[in-house]
């Protein structure tokens, strides 16, 4: 009970200070001097008909390469959680589990070994096969007191039919709204989203599907690099207060695909890696305990 | 007007999946509350003129996050099932 | 103003689930109800009366490409709270999902997702 009475009086002062905030609140009349200057530099600095794009990839690029960075650590943590059990014949190191993977000799593993050993006519091949198995058993306890072997379940006929007409139209659609993002609302981590469900689809519908992890890392790896190295090129290419302004290349011209200098580029690079990372995380958190 | 009132209608559908998602029983219907929570917030932010926020926040919040939480449920069900042989 | 109001119900039912709940999955979900109705209360705050999404194009003034921008001042909304809420809507995303492969495998150690279960860390 008083426990109930200090959450609600947390609560209530936790409302007097966001009610501090309201009770002055007006809705704005015009934009303020900031926003007017991002807006006005954005058409005719950068040429480019999205603000918010602007803002994002080059007046705030150091936020973006921030929340690169929070992804990728994320993700990290995320695979490095959820493991895989690999198929091996000694030692298994899950070590995860603290004490559950004791090796202790099970009652039950030794009688029935020894009921097995009596029944055949060979006793030195039989003990040494006996001696081997109780090995493994003792090793590897946890799997075999698991009854049911994590198989992939199947996916359904529709499902499989689905996937086959829409995968590629959604991974075309994800692709249309990364490269586009300086145009039209959109961007990077819309169409990176768009691309890693896409993947899940697939991952889903079909079960002998194997999705190489190794492409996922490399690709994401790849794109993050080249990410910082195009900001690099700014600080490079145009002096010293200019990391990431996307101004060294074309600016081209307005509402063209390539035009805005280096922010569609960017913005690829932004998308290629956002959906590799997603779908990544979504690969390990289906296939988790499963063996490989 | 006819905004104010999709605007109005819009928040009271989120406080009240707000309340169903704390007090229901069941986890996975909390799971779906929280999606529809994420999916009215989107329609309010393309109500209040930002289209892309409004685009990130429908497909992460009501995709992604509600597909995330499913298949943590799927696990922790499993496991418990393998322990309770 | 709906918006803002809004926002801020939706922080306080959130921050409810977090210190009422006793399962994991549920404290979870109050995390994920906080960080919308945090970015509920930003967008909000940049709202101008009457002001259209901020994408200059030929459809929000008449005049030439270098002079959209100052003409379309007075009829825009601020772009850099969509561009905050942007990036934090994904970081609460990458949060979320790693809360949950915490909790994923909490639960296959020890057998069950109540906190009253797990005294042994308390001081």
């Amino acid at each position: 009970m008083i426990k109930y009475l200090l959450v609600f009086a947390a609560i209530l002062g936790m409302g007097w200070i966001l009610w501090q905030l309201g009770v002055e609140f007006q809705t704005a009349q015009e934009l303020n001097p900031l926003a007017s200057e991002y807006v006005r530099g954005s058409t005719s600095d950068l040429n480019m008909p999205n603000a918010v794009t602007a803002v994002v990839v080059s007046y705030r690029g150091l936020d973006t390469l921030g929340e690169v960075t929070v992804l990728f650590l994320a993700t990290a943590g995320i695979g490095f959680l959820l493991k895989r059990k690999k198929r091996s014949a000694g030692l298994e190191i899950d070590d995860a589990d603290g004490a559950a993977n004791v090796p202790v000799c099970d009652e039950s593993a030794l009688a029935g070994l020894e009921f097995d050993a009596t029944g055949t006519t060979d006793p030195q091949n039989n003990l040494s096969n006996s001696l081997s198995s109780l090995s493994n058993s003792v090793v590897k306890n946890e799997t075999l007191s698991s009854s049911a072997v994590k198989t992939r379940t199947e996916g359904s006929e529709i499902l499989k039919t689905g996937s086959n007409l829409l995968v590629p139209m959604i991974v075309v659609l994800g692709i249309y709204i990364f490269t586009h993002g300086h145009l039209s609302p959109g961007g990077g981590f819309q169409g990176g989203v768009v691309i890693a469900s896409g993947i899940l689809m697939l991952i889903m519908a079909e079960v002998r599907f194997h999705l190489s992890h190794l492409l996922l890392h490399i690709s994401e790896s790849l794109s993050g690099l080249a990410y910082v190295a195009m900001g690099l090129a700014g600080l490079i290419l145009l002096g010293v207060h200019h990391f990431l302004d996307p101004r060294y290349l074309l600016a081209g011209k307005f509402l063209a695909l390539f035009s805005a200098g280096a922010v569609p580029v960017i913005y690829s690079l932004i998308g290629i890696k956002v959906g590799s990372e997603l779908a990544s995380v979504l690969a390990s958190i289906q296939h988790e305990g499963e063996d490989l | 007007m006819f905004e104010t009132i999709t605007l109005i209608f819009l928040g009271l559908i989120s406080v009240a999946a707000a309340i169903f998602a704390i007090y229901t029983k069941r986890v996975v219907s909390a799971v779906i509350a929280s999606g529809v929570i994420s999916l009215s917030a989107s329609i309010m932010f393309l109500l209040a003129a930002a289209p892309d926020v409004a685009m990130t926040e429908a497909t992460i919040g009501a995709g992604l996050t509600t597909v995330i939480f499913l298949y943590a449920l799927k696990h922790i069900r499993a496991s418990r099932e393998g322990k309770d042989d | 103003m709906i918006l803002l109001i809004t926002g801020m119900l939706l922080i306080l039912a959130g921050i409810w689930a977090i210190l009422v709940k006793k399962d994991i999955i549920r404290m979870i979900i109050g995390f994920t109800v906080v960080d919308t109705g945090v970015h509920l209360l930003i967008v909000a705050i940049g709202y101008v009366k009457g002001g259209t999404a901020p994408i200059i194009d030929r459809a929000v003034s008449t005049a030439d490409a270098s002079f959209a921008g100052l003409q379309a001042i007075s009829k825009v909304v601020d772009p850099v709270p969509s561009a905050l809420v942007l990036t934090a809507i994904v970081i609460g995303l990458a949060v979320t999902g790693l809360m949950l492969a915490y909790a994923v495998r909490l639960n296959k150690a020890t057998g069950s997702t109540n906190i009253d279960d797990h005294e042994e860390q308390k001081w």
